[in-house]
């Protein structure tokens, strides 16, 4: 089903993989850095959302950002996105300024509502999207694009049904295969499996893994699910716009000597308010 | 500015317009309905109806192309779809011209149907060519979509884009000669009006109504309306931003 395209009918599969070891390059033994953010802040209406935040996610990882809502996870991924204003600090994605205009086309970004026209149906959704991202592309190709863009999120059998009249996971999902038009380097997803049955969301990670995998794609997926975390190789814990730990679930499971990432998580928590207390 | 992704994006508008019959059964249908009405309201006195049915094929046009262009950008802008095109490589002005490019193409199919009603089946006596008519109507029509894509700019419902309606279009049918000639009015009245684009417009239709070739006043109209349609057309692009806080 969502676990292998057609044969064949995909050029973009390979070869992909070897071009993201171009620009930045992180700790030794480490992969590249696709994202770089060093003080990093953003203020919005006068609140602080973002408070000086450092870290790197290395480039062909599924690297999962986990929070409650309201910790900034989306202002965070729309900074990355480039449509963020007021961004403070700095924010490099894939070797360049964030938002810069060379990054439109190598970068996938879906935001936490689904952001397709309604009144078109999925399949012509897709082909508009297409052909703003690649003007160039003949007919034959552009249908092909689209179509395994349909598969990848399993959505073959609603392709010309109108968006509006999709279920809610369905039109998630016609929002994602926009992301997933046009192979790009580094995918920003905003809770892309919120709302999903239990057989979607496995399939939909599994497709994470395998873009992660095939194509040498970097992927920013949030989430307030904690049991999403195990299904990440990185995990970004953040709480009231601060990150609390960066690492892998098993090494935060390890030195907070707990069996969940909610436990973990809940740890961090309490460890943090503490420390604020105790500098108070 | 990418001519495909221009067209792409009309395309695209023409799409989901075609979804929606209902819509473009409207857009044709009640300027003819209303021209007709006027035709037997006027039913003792032609010549009247002459003078201000050509205006109307001015005035249609822009109120229908504000009304539409307004909803659809604040569609576009409160659905995401505006922030996902922005964050892809499209130029505002691709964005902008394919939706003048689609509105124009559905304005021409209005003026049209229209113009074709009012010369031939109300017997609406004009001087100069009907080519000339649409040819006005459809510059309103740009203009009636610029207008329309800038003002959505300010309005973060639907309730409150309707309302820029009777705010920015009334004044201008008030003052744009259709019910008194402008060097009529109050000397304050008839300033403000000579620097409302709907005056050019209905001017323009005048031209048309009175002489039978292309007049240098017609000229200077079309030139009026046509340049600030691209003057507000390029401060609805100023509107769209790539990055909103």
């Amino acid at each position: 089903m969502m676990n292998k395209s057609p044969g064949g009918a995909d050029p973009t599969l390979t070869g992909l993989g070897t071009q993201s070891a171009q620009s930045g390059t992180g700790p030794e033994g480490t992969r590249p850095v696709a994202i770089r953010a060093r003080g990093l802040g953003v203020v919005r209406g006068g609140r602080t959302v973002l408070d000086s935040l450092d870290f790197d996610i290395h480039r062909g990882q599924v690297t999962g950002l986990l929070g409650p809502s309201g910790c900034g996870k989306s202002t965070l991924m729309r900074a990355i996105a480039g449509t963020q204003a007021k961004v403070t600090g700095t924010l490099d994605v894939l070797g360049r300024p964030a938002g810069s205009a060379a990054l439109r086309s190598r970068l996938g970004y879906v935001t936490q509502a689904p952001s397709v026209y309604l009144d078109l149906t999925a399949r012509q959704n897709l082909d508009y999207f297409s052909s703003i991202l690649d003007p160039w592309l003949n007919r034959s190709d552009r249908r092909a694009q689209v179509d395994r863009a349909l598969t990848e999120v399993d959505l073959t059998g609603h392709a010309d049904a109108l968006a509006g009249n999709l279920s809610g996971g369905q039109l998630s999902r016609v929002s994602l295969a926009v992301a997933l038009l046009g192979t790009p380097e580094l995918l920003v997803l905003d809770e892309p499996t919120v709302g999903l049955d239990p057989v979607l969301r496995r399939d939909l990670w599994n497709l994470f893994h395998r873009l992660a995998d095939e194509r040498g794609t970097t992927l920013l997926v949030s989430s307030h699910v904690m049991d999403e975390a195990d299904r990440c190789e990185r995990l970004l814990l953040m709480r009231s716009g601060r990150i609390l730990a960066d690492d892998t679930p098993d090494a935060l499971r390890g030195h907070t000597r707990t069996d969940t990432i909610e436990d973990a998580f809940l740890h961090l928590v309490d460890a943090a308010k503490q420390q604020e207390e105790a500098t108070r | 500015m990418n001519i495909s992704r221009t067209l792409a994006t009309a395309r695209r508008v023409l799409r989901q317009l075609s979804h929606d019959p209902r819509t473009i059964a409207l857009l044709l249908i009640v300027p003819c309905a209303l021209l007709l009405l006027l035709y037997f309201v006027f039913d003792a006195s032609p010549q009247a109806f002459d003078g201000i049915g050509a205006s109307l094929l001015g005035i249609f046009p822009m109120v229908t192309m504000f009304l539409v262009t307004s909803i659809a950008t604040l569609r576009e802008r409160t659905s995401g779809t505006l922030e996902r095109l922005l964050s892809m490589p499209l130029g505002k002005a691709d964005l902008i011209l394919g939706y003048a490019l689609a509105f124009g193409l559905l304005a021409i199919l209005q003026a049209s149907a229209a113009t074709a009603l009012a010369v031939w089946a109300l017997d609406l006596d004009i001087a100069g060519s009907a080519w000339l008519l649409l040819l006005v109507a459809l510059l309103d029509s740009l203009l009636g979509t610029a207008l329309g894509l800038f003002v959505s700019a300010f309005a973060a419902s639907e309730f409150q884009a309707v309302q820029f309606m009777p705010a920015v279009i009334f004044p201008q049918i008030l003052l744009c000669g259709l019910f008194a000639p402008r060097d009529t009015m109050q000397p304050v009245l008839e300033a403000i009006s000579n620097v409302l684009p709907m005056s050019y417009a209905v001017d323009g239709m005048n031209e048309v109504l009175h002489h039978a070739s292309v007049s240098g006043d017609f000229v200077r109209d079309t030139v009026i309306v046509a340049g600030i349609a691209l003057l507000v057309l390029t401060l609805g692009a100023a509107t769209l931003r790539r990055r909103t806080p």
